[in-house]
């Protein structure tokens, strides 16, 4: 089982989510959510992987940045806006500083072929970042109640939409999604049922 | 930066916009990049195309969210009001609606409705994530590059190695031409 929750630890105040998000964001090159997922899970232990692709889920839905989205979310689970606030904050406020220096600097560095190598390195790493977290969070579908088979079967699609015939996120949100929820719906089944089978 | 001073009228004009494309960003900004170019570069004329790629490829160098483009862009178009402006409108419909959405499925966690939601996008949320990295990695080809991929995908999946090492090795390595 992949029950993890009598374990989890929670952050003590408002200032250690902005605290936490900051240094989780500093560390966030090329994309935050590996680090996301790897500090709140497995080094806050502030959520289970089940909660995080919970909360991921939601993130990814709703429009906007996902990672800031997360943020939010866990934030307000924690002490409502004041929490939400702080940990997006946290997430945006160094990084923006960071953000608008290195657009100062950037023009006379950007041809430089050293500077541009480490980039296309530091992209490739990236990259291998959110396929390994990806592997990693798989191991929350074991829990889910459409079945190992079922989550295989849409995880294969949703990727082939998305990565080889390359449709708009909306419409594989609108048509996968749908069909995974109504599985999932029919799978939950009555309560009664749900709980007497197991799942 | 352009230099000159941004027009009260750009900085709305500005603003306006990205309130709009925030409502529009699923799955990250960046989804709406290309409306962003259309009008910062092709209607507008505040930023050249190369600025417009400059502004993506500085935010992902950059720690921190990948959305910072959009201060970059707005940065770059009229200074920091610009960035403001293009910040704060990315940010504002989409945070408060998913701080709505938040509490609204928390507070009925035990609906079928929203467990069934939760279960069921999942295995897709999962997916698009092996998606970004597969992108990622076609963008750029070379066996090379591919090898550091799938190498630091497995150290991220099997060990507890620092992720800022993996980042720093993949930024020697390329700097030294190996990718």
């Amino acid at each position: 089982m992949t029950d993890e929750t009598h374990s989890l630890a929670r952050p003590a105040s408002a200032k250690e989510l902005f605290v936490a998000f900051t240094l989780l964001a500093l560390q966030g090159f090329g994309g935050v959510l590996a680090v996301a997922q790897r500090v709140l899970c497995e080094q806050k232990r502030w959520l289970t992987r089940e909660q995080f692709v919970e909360i991921l889920a939601f993130g990814q839905v709703l429009p906007g940045p996902n990672v800031c989205n997360v943020a939010l979310m866990v934030g307000d689970r924690f002490f409502g806006w004041r929490g939400a606030f702080a940990a997006l904050a946290g997430m945006m406020t160094v990084p923006l500083v960071i953000v608008l220096a290195v657009t100062v600097v950037y023009s006379q560095y950007a041809s430089n072929i050293v500077v541009a190598g480490a980039l296309k390195g530091m992209g490739a790493v990236a990259a291998g970042l959110i396929v390994g977290t990806a592997l990693k969070l798989s191991s929350a579908l074991r829990a889910n109640p459409m079945g190992i088979p079922a989550c295989a079967a849409l995880l294969a699609g949703a990727f082939a939409a998305v990565a080889i015939l390359r449709w708009p996120l909306v419409w594989v949100l609108l048509g996968l999604g749908t069909l995974a929820c109504l599985l999932a719906w029919r799978r939950l089944g009555g309560e009664g049922a749900a709980v007497a089978d197991g799942r | 930066m352009t230099g000159a001073m941004p027009l009260p009228a750009d900085l709305l004009a500005l603003f306006a916009h990205f309130l709009l494309l925030s409502l529009l960003a699923i799955g990250g900004a960046i989804t709406v990049a290309p409306d962003m170019h259309r009008v910062l570069v092709s209607e507008m004329g505040l930023l050249s195309d190369a600025q417009f790629n400059a502004s993506i490829a500085i935010a992902q160098a950059s720690p921190g969210p990948n959305v910072l483009f959009v201060a970059v862009m707005g940065y770059q178009a009229a200074g920091l009001p610009g960035a403001a402006a293009t910040l704060a409108g990315i940010m504002l419909p989409s945070t408060t609606l998913a701080l709505a959405a938040a509490r609204w499925s928390h507070a009925r966690r035990d609906w079928r409705a929203v467990r069934a939601f939760k279960a069921g996008m999942a295995p897709i949320v999962i997916a698009l994530m092996f998606a970004t990295g597969w992108i990622l990695t076609a963008e750029t080809p070379g066996w090379r590059h591919v090898l550091l991929t799938v190498a630091a995908a497995v150290l991220v999946w099997r060990t507890r190695l620092h992720l800022l090492v993996m980042i720093g090795v993949g930024a020697i390595v390329g700097g030294l031409g190996w990718v």
